[in-house]
């Protein structure tokens, strides 16, 4: 026998399955994307995937690792797929080829690899390029623009010049922009009800990825490769924040669902704070690492001076780990009456 | 019967594979030409031999006497001849030799005269030691002796007894068959039981895919007319280990560092119930056990196996298909491959499993952690597996202590699941045996120190003492010589007349005390100076005849002293706590 440690007998999971769930989870979401803007988003998926691939590759083999049994594993490809449902759609190939490199050489394998990396890779590759190339990086499209693949492809591709076709931003950074302009003229619920960008219960078109990430997401909870404390700690504490402020003043703050179906809400809660590498381990540890996120992430989006604030709410929360994790350390078995 | 059932955390559910070895009644298996019996088959003292190589010897003879109250005897399986007290190869996943008495049989597997003991007229004592005699241990694969766990504690009185029938690992059927052929003898061993720990309740714990057995225990127990509750638990590895059974079926939980009976629950594996009566009813010591042979072979049986079986006739028995490669004692969450199938069947063989390629593949490579807690998910003392192999990797020992390796029970939940194929388990029983060897050498050194030190204080004892002694000696000498000196004044008194006659007239009386005190303190510090002397020339010479053991055990005492200086205050943390914790 190739082994002599007990249990011989092993259980049906492996990374690569965890990995490929994950990546099934993104599924709903990613069908919502294409029907609303179009096939591009396949081939930002793939642009990620080979640079993903490429620079685990690289890593692997001037770290002599086995190159195979790690690309297989799938982590790399979890990481190009988030880069890319994060960027905008039509983020010149360039973009998401240097952030996915970043990721995966600078925040993966220079903190020693798979397992190893106190941040989230993907948050730093958004957070490098937001910080870099701001213009770029929020240039949603709108969604009454109606591009065809062709065009599309030569934006990613970078043959058509930018500036004058992309006239939308993201529903957050329109209605951030709009009460910054508005210097108090404006109020949201007219804002909400006049604009096109802004749809039924969030931004047009948005909203329904949004709930393509929450079907994802509870399907990996049933699964169990994600537990539902973090998800529910952000989305719980962005619900009530947002709820606070909106009942203070909605004429001044936009409803909590607005931002639950928001930006990066849904895919946040469900694959990016729910990452186990980076994130809390206990129970208590996750819920507060969801909770502290929420908090971060509405503060920086609603007060910061960046769209969406996931990205940063995450990096911080990651620094705050090590802590959460030692403080939140749960009893053991017949140690519960100690305590 | 109602019985309001708690759950434990955690768990897996392996594939069970039990089907296939139930099918036929528990089988005898035919007598080997050689037994092969270890002295040592229980926890605790290895039993002294008390036969001689060409002895004669009958069916339950003592052939090893138990060495201590912890300890457990053992006895012939058969009547035969003694051919040797020689180490032979142990059923121990280190293959190590041990001291074994091989037997010859005759054939005629005659008894000694087995006398039944009236248990019940008999003082509590003296059952417990009658359960030792007869090698009384626990059958469910621990082996510890059970006249041991037999006494309550002596503030909490035991609420519950908690009879162990689950048998949760896969493969495993002997406990089941057990119950279904012999429910009665369980029965009224779990009634001893419970009357020497005067036990308010007995509950018997059987998972639920054992229908039979269920059924079968039941049936028993009214036919007897006890009280003894059997509850059928949810079918969840490990539910069979004794703490999660307690916790299932009593809602108490046993953390390590405490002993069951301190909760008022103690718990016995139904095979031991099993023993005990026969042992105390029919004088039957433990010369056999029920064996479940199965895996990859084409007859999956329990056998009634007696100890000293050689392996090789065992597997022989099942007929092991051709591309067998492997066998494991134990179950395969938690047993071990057999290194050699000379070694013998002992009271811990439980279960003997055929292995090929296809029943236990290869583990797959093992990739880094990626912290996703599944480990932790199935841990059922609900430890952070994840956390101790991080600690244990970075032999931080005192980390794992922190995280509570020694509540880590083995079970092998954590391997089971962990995507990354970790063998947690190793990591864990690896940080366990560094913390107890160098606990060991810890205490190797302290003790080195200590008897070090104490030869020191003797010498200088003695040293001080001859000191004494001289210094008495020499008083009384110059005492003596007092008169002397007296009588030998006059030559003196001769150069001063005038003090000569003063003295004369007044014998000795004024100059003589100070001449012995002078005398005295110089003996004394004459004495002092030459042990002081003595000390110096001996020091030396002591340090430099030590054995290099030694010399490496002073400088690691010294090297200590200088780490405790250096880091002030002491890092408590890092200390390694007490190992027994």
């Amino acid at each position: 026998m190739a082994f002599s440690t007990p249990p011989y007998v092993l259980g049906p999971g492996s990374v690569r399955r965890v990995m490929l769930q994950v990546l099934i989870g993104l599924l709903p979401g990613i069908a919502a994307y294409i029907w609303l803007l179009g096939a591009s988003i396949v081939l930002q998926l793939l642009i990620a995937t080979v640079a993903a691939l490429a620079g685990e590759a690289l890593m692997l083999w001037l770290r002599g690792k086995p190159q195979g049994l790690f690309l297989s594993d799938g982590s790399a490809v979890v990481t190009a797929w988030l880069i890319a449902l994060a960027f905008p759609p039509l983020a010149p190939w360039w973009l998401i080829v240097g952030g996915t490199l970043f990721a995966i050489v600078v925040a993966k394998h220079l903190y020693g690899g798979l397992g190893q990396n106190p941040f989230n890779p993907a948050m730093i590759a958004f957070a490098v390029c937001i910080v870099s190339f701001p213009a770029l990086m929020s240039q949603w499209p709108a969604l009454g623009l109606k591009l065809t693949l062709v065009e599309q492809l030569k934006f990613i591709a970078g043959l058509i010049p930018r500036i004058d076709v992309m006239s939308g931003a993201t529903p957050l950074d329109a209605l951030k922009t709009a009460l910054k302009l508005g210097e108090g003229t404006v109020d949201v619920p007219t804002l909400l009800a006049t604009q096109e960008v802004f749809g039924n219960f969030a931004g047009r078109g948005w909203e329904w990825v949004s709930v393509g990430y929450l079907v994802g997401g509870l399907w990996l909870w049933q699964k169990k490769i994600i537990s539902w404390q973090a998800p529910l700690g952000f989305l719980g504490s962005l619900f009530l924040l947002a709820a606070v402020l909106w009942i203070w003043s909605p004429q001044q703050f936009a409803n909590p669902f607005f931002h639950l179906f928001s930006g990066g809400s849904m895919l946040g809660a469900f694959f990016i704070v729910t990452d186990p590498v980076s994130g809390s381990t206990t129970s208590r540890g996750k819920l507060i690492f969801g909770f502290a996120a929420g908090v971060l992430a509405y503060l920086i989006r609603v007060f910061g001076g960046y769209p969406d604030g996931i990205a940063f709410a995450v990096l911080l929360m990651n620094l705050c780990v090590p802590l959460i994790d030692m403080y939140t350390q749960p009893p053991i078995f017949g140690m519960k009456n100690e305590r | 019967m109602l019985q309001h059932l708690f759950g434990f955390k955690g768990g897996v559910k392996p594939q069970t594979n039990k089907a296939p070895s139930v099918q036929q009644a528990i089988g005898q298996a035919p007598l080997p030409e050689r037994l092969y019996v270890p002295l040592h088959q229980s926890i605790g003292g290895s039993p002294n031999p008390l036969v001689e190589a060409g002895e004669q010897v009958l069916k339950g003879q003592l052939i090893g006497g138990a060495d201590g109250w912890m300890s457990a005897a053992v006895h012939a399986p058969t009547s035969g001849i003694v051919l040797a007290i020689e180490q032979h190869v142990a059923a121990h996943p280190s293959g190590l030799p041990t001291l074994t008495v091989v037997i010859a049989p005759d054939g005629r597997d005659e008894w000694i005269a087995r006398t039944p003991l009236d248990y019940r007229s008999l003082a509590p004592e003296r059952v417990r030691e009658a359960l030792r005699d007869a090698g009384v241990v626990g059958l469910g694969g621990a082996v510890f002796p059970s006249h041991a766990k037999l006494t309550a504690a002596s503030s909490v009185a035991v609420e519950q007894l908690v009879i162990n029938g689950a048998e949760c690992e896969p493969f495993m059927t002997c406990d089941d068959l057990l119950m279904r052929e012999r429910a009665e003898e369980i029965v009224r061993g779990s009634a001893i039981f419970r009357e020497l720990l005067a036990a308010r309740r007995v509950l018997i714990g059987i998972e639920d895919n054992k229908p039979e057995a269920v059924a079968a225990m039941q049936a028993a127990v009214q036919r007897l007319g006890e009280d003894h509750e059997v509850v059928a638990v949810p079918t969840r590895y490990p539910a069979g280990g004794a703490k999660q059974l307690i916790r299932v079926l009593t809602g108490k939980e046993v953390p390590a560092s405490k002993r069951s009976t301190e909760l008022g629950v103690q718990c016995f594996n139904v095979a031991t119930a099993y023993t005990a009566y026969r042992a105390l009813a029919y004088g039957e010591p433990v010369i056999s056990r029920i064996v479940t042979l199965t895996g990859n072979v084409l007859q999956p049986r329990n056998w009634e196996v007696r100890l000293g079986t050689p392996l090789r006739n065992l597997v022989a028995l099942g007929q092991p298909k051709a591309d067998t490669s492997s066998y494991l004692m134990g179950g395969p969450m938690m047993g071990f491959e057999i290194p050699d199938l000379a070694a013998p069947v002992i009271k811990a063989t439980n279960c003997v499993i055929a292995g090929s390629p296809t029943l236990f593949p290869p583990r797959p490579p093992e990739m880094p952690c990626i912290r996703c807690g599944a480990c932790a998910e199935v841990c059922p003392h609900e430890l952070q597996p994840f956390e101790l192999y991080w600690f244990a990797r970075a032999r931080n020992f005192g980390k794992t202590q922190e995280y509570h390796l020694f509540d880590c029970i083995e079970c092998g939940c954590c391997s089971y699941v962990c995507p990354s194929h970790i063998p947690l388990v190793q990591y864990f029983r690896f940080a366990k045996s560094e913390i107890w060897s160098r606990e060991r050498e810890k205490q190797a050194a302290e003790a080195a120190k200590a008897r070090f030190e104490l030869r020191n204080a003797r010498a200088e004892r003695e040293q001080a003492e001859k000191a004494e002694r001289l210094a008495r000696a020499a008083t009384t000498r110059s005492s003596e010589r007092k008169p002397a000196s007296v009588a030998a004044s006059p030559p003196v008194a001769v150069s001063e007349p005038g003090v000569a006659s003063a003295v004369a007239s007044e014998p000795a009386i004024a100059p003589t005390p100070v001449d012995a005190d002078a005398l005295k303190k110089a003996t004394i510090v004459a004495a002092m100076e030459r042990a002081r002397a003595q000390r110096a020339a001996v020091q030396p010479r002591n340090t430099e005849q030590l054995t290099p053991q030694q010399q490496r055990e002073i400088a690691a005492i010294e090297a200590r002293r200088a780490n405790l200086q250096a880091e002030s205050p002491p890092d408590a943390v890092n200390q390694p706590r007490r190992a027994a914790e």
